[in-house]
């Protein structure tokens, strides 16, 4: 196993990016770096930019005016990464798929390789879901 | 070379983890000052409008609490008073209860999330740990209560969908008490603190004029003098039997702001304690149900956290609404930005737009635009925050 | 009902109808020429709060609905004028109320009523290169999803 994975299992760098969400998932993600929680003491860290990140969270319905900018983002992205779809809204497009503004799930715009589905997930469920992820990149 | 043509890039850049929400502003300024702001939003735009009028009455209910996350339930508390007020019904009584109950649990945590949002800006990270912290006893106990942290789904048209159980009101009662001294210490450290005095006072000030204009409510209003409360005004649910009093405060700067949010949320704690006195051994029933709506039109409203949440609907007998208008009380909050940044330092930004508490929250990339030398500097709020936190450690210094 | 006194005897002729829900619930449809001389007397000499617009679609004909509030007597007092269905169009309120310069643009974007003389009626909601005339909240926009 390279050396960039072998890194990515020690301590998972995660930037957040948000395409047209109700801010929920966002909160919960934040919750995690609350002291109930408390990510950091896995070595997971929020960083400011995606070139430094080795996990893209994102949230969120695909909003037609974001497309762009998601494509974009997973482009600065510094690969290999890994990208975690989290909410019913980034997995499917939950209660707003019929909507005018609807741009597509994000797996129609950049590859998904975790669903964390729930409304939002708790904590609790994000953490078990990066954890089986690291688990299947052994 | 010099490239003269300077493009504003659609890209992310450095980002603050703290900013959920994408929205655009671009800031106008000569030198250090501010001259004018531009707000472009649509980035969370869902078509919640139009989705409403294809779902069917009670399925809007947990449309519409998708809207926010941080305000879950205003938006179907004001919903269901809409479509009650075309319905012409009233709920039983210890719905009215526990609907406040949800209400002000709800605008304890939105607070406190706020209380350290700001204190992150300012650079006061033990205010973000603790603040963020305390809620988490709120966010417990809306588990435990309604089964989610947040998406809480007890309301429905015609009443409540589920009751507060006896065995959980102890522990709620235990949480509070909890709660109400940890709020007075938060209070205390923020009416106390030198520094932030200086910081915030007289700073991204609106006037009662300023208010009028843009038609602003909440929190925001009523540091200014501008005393405008729904539950107070046109009291519905349970308001108008629970004994407890409006916040209101006369300078309209960002330092009043911050103080009427925590004074509101001790007032939340005694309504709470209040409502929970009539809930214990009640049992009432919780729902009127409601087979069908007549034609007719309907406008309900809520003082959610950040202010007025009005919802107007439309009905022609059918299954779905025929028109439901949404007005999130940020819509009204958010502009005045043309009044409160206008004249005031770039470093100051950060907190002037944050403390309107707007639910499409802060800005990802906030464009800067230096009118005298004409050039585009790409700032973004992390930057902002950046600039907010050194003003704050320079007047630290000077104090 | 005072308040309901006061707004017929300062509102006059303008007055084309009345519908009184509940005390404090007042809708008045008025002509759509005399929408700013109403306004200035709801906001500016009643005192008035401005709430919001809202824009319906009626089929063969467009409504638009200004709320006031009128906290003290704990009312909300509707303000309605009809526009007609083809060319859909009415003064705007930005010089009186300040308020107005977004929600205008929104109503602008997802109905297509034309509002004469703001200054800045170009898109907020929906991307700068949606399709021309397809104004989503239409009852006849078949175009639920937006795709062309």
């Amino acid at each position: 196993m390279n050396l960039k994975l072998k890194a990515l299992k020690k301590s998972l760098w995660v930037y957040h990016l948000s395409g047209g969400s109700c801010n929920n998932c966002d909160i919960e993600i934040l919750d995690c770096l609350t002291p109930r929680f408390d990510i950091e003491r896995f070595g997971m860290v929020l960083v400011g930019s995606p070139r430094h990140a080795d996990a893209l969270l994102c949230t969120g319905i695909v909003n037609k005016k974001c497309v762009e900018r998601i494509k974009e983002v997973y482009h600065q992205t510094a690969k290999p990464c890994v990208v975690v779809a989290i909410g019913a809204c980034a997995c499917s497009g939950g209660i707003f798929r019929d909507g005018y503004q609807m741009g597509g799930p994000l797996n129609q715009i950049i590859p998904v390789d975790i669903y964390i589905p729930g409304c939002p997930p708790k904590p609790e469920a994000m953490i078990a879901g990066i954890v089986k992820l690291l688990e299947k990149l052994k | 070379m010099k490239n003269k043509k300077k493009k504003v890039v659609v890209p992310i850049g450095p980002y603050h983890p703290l900013l959920e929400e994408p929205e655009f502003f671009a800031l106008y300024c000569e030198g250090e000052k501010v001259v004018d702001v531009e707000w472009q939003a649509g980035y969370n735009h869902r078509a919640i409008e139009k989705l409403s009028e294809g779902k069917h009455w009670d399925q809007v209910t947990f449309l519409v609490e998708r809207i926010c996350g941080i305000c879950s339930t205003s938006h179907p508390f004001a919903y269901c008073n809409a479509v009650e007020d075309l319905l012409g019904i009233s709920i039983p009584d210890k719905a009215k209860y526990i609907r406040c109950v949800i209400g002000e649990m709800e605008r304890i945590h939105s607070h406190l999330l706020w209380v350290g949002l700001a204190g992150h800006f300012l650079g006061y990270n033990t205010i973000f740990m603790w603040a963020w912290k305390y809620r988490e006893s709120i966010l417990e106990m809306f588990e435990i209560i309604t089964g989610n942290r947040n998406h809480y789904a007890m309301f429905k048209i015609g009443g409540v969908r589920r009751n507060i159980e006896d065995e959980d009101i102890p522990t709620l009662r235990k949480v509070l008490t909890n709660l109400a001294g940890k709020l007075k210490m938060l209070t205390n450290a923020v009416l106390d603190d030198p520094v932030l005095g200086v910081r915030l006072k007289g700073v991204g000030v609106l006037t009662e004029e300023h208010i009028k204009d843009f038609g602003a409510i909440g929190p925001v209003a009523r540091a200014s003098g501008v005393s405008v409360d729904v539950r107070k005004d046109d009291p519905y649910s349970a308001y108008p039997f629970l004994d407890w009093k409006v916040i209101k405060t006369q300078n309209g700067d960002v330092f009043d702001k911050a103080v009427v949010r925590l004074l509101e949320c001790m007032e939340s704690v005694q309504i709470i304690e209040q409502a929970l006195n009539f809930i214990e051994g009640n049992d009432g029933e919780i729902l009127n149900e409601v087979r069908e709506i007549p034609p007719g039109e309907g406008i309900g409203h809520h003082e959610a956290p950040r202010g007025e949440c009005f919802h107007y609907v439309k009905s022609d007998g059918a299954n779905s609404p025929v028109r439901h208008k949404i007005r999130a009380p940020s819509s009204n909050n958010i502009p005045t930005f043309k009044a409160s940044c206008i004249g005031q330092m770039i470093s100051d930004v950060a907190i002037i737009l944050a403390a309107v508490d707007p639910c499409y929250c802060c800005t990802e990339r906030v464009a800067v635009y230096d009118i005298e030398k004409k050039n585009k500097k790409r700032y973004d709020f992390s930057d902002l925050v950046e600039l907010s936190r050194k003003r704050t450690e320079e007047l630290r210094r000077e104090v | 009902m005072k308040l309901l006194k006061t707004l017929k005897a300062t509102l006059k002729n303008y007055i084309k109808d009345v519908k009184v829900h509940n005390e404090r619930r007042i809708y008045i449809t008025i002509d759509s020429k005399f929408l700013k001389e109403c306004v200035n007397i709801l906001f500016r000499q009643l005192n008035g709060r401005y709430i919001i617009i809202s824009g319906v679609d009626n089929f063969d004909s467009f409504e638009l609905i200004y709320h006031f509030g009128f906290d003290l007597f704990g009312a909300i007092v509707s303000l309605r004028v009809f526009l007609e269905r083809n060319n859909p169009e009415v003064v705007s309120l930005v010089d009186t109320i300040p308020g107005v310069f977004y929600i205008e643009r929104e109503i602008w974007e997802l109905l297509g009523i034309n509002f004469v003389g703001h200054p800045n009626l170009k898109h907020f909601l929906l991307r700068d290169d949606w399709p021309k005339e397809d104004y989503p909240l239409r009852k006849n926009s078949n175009n639920i999803t937006g795709d062309k």
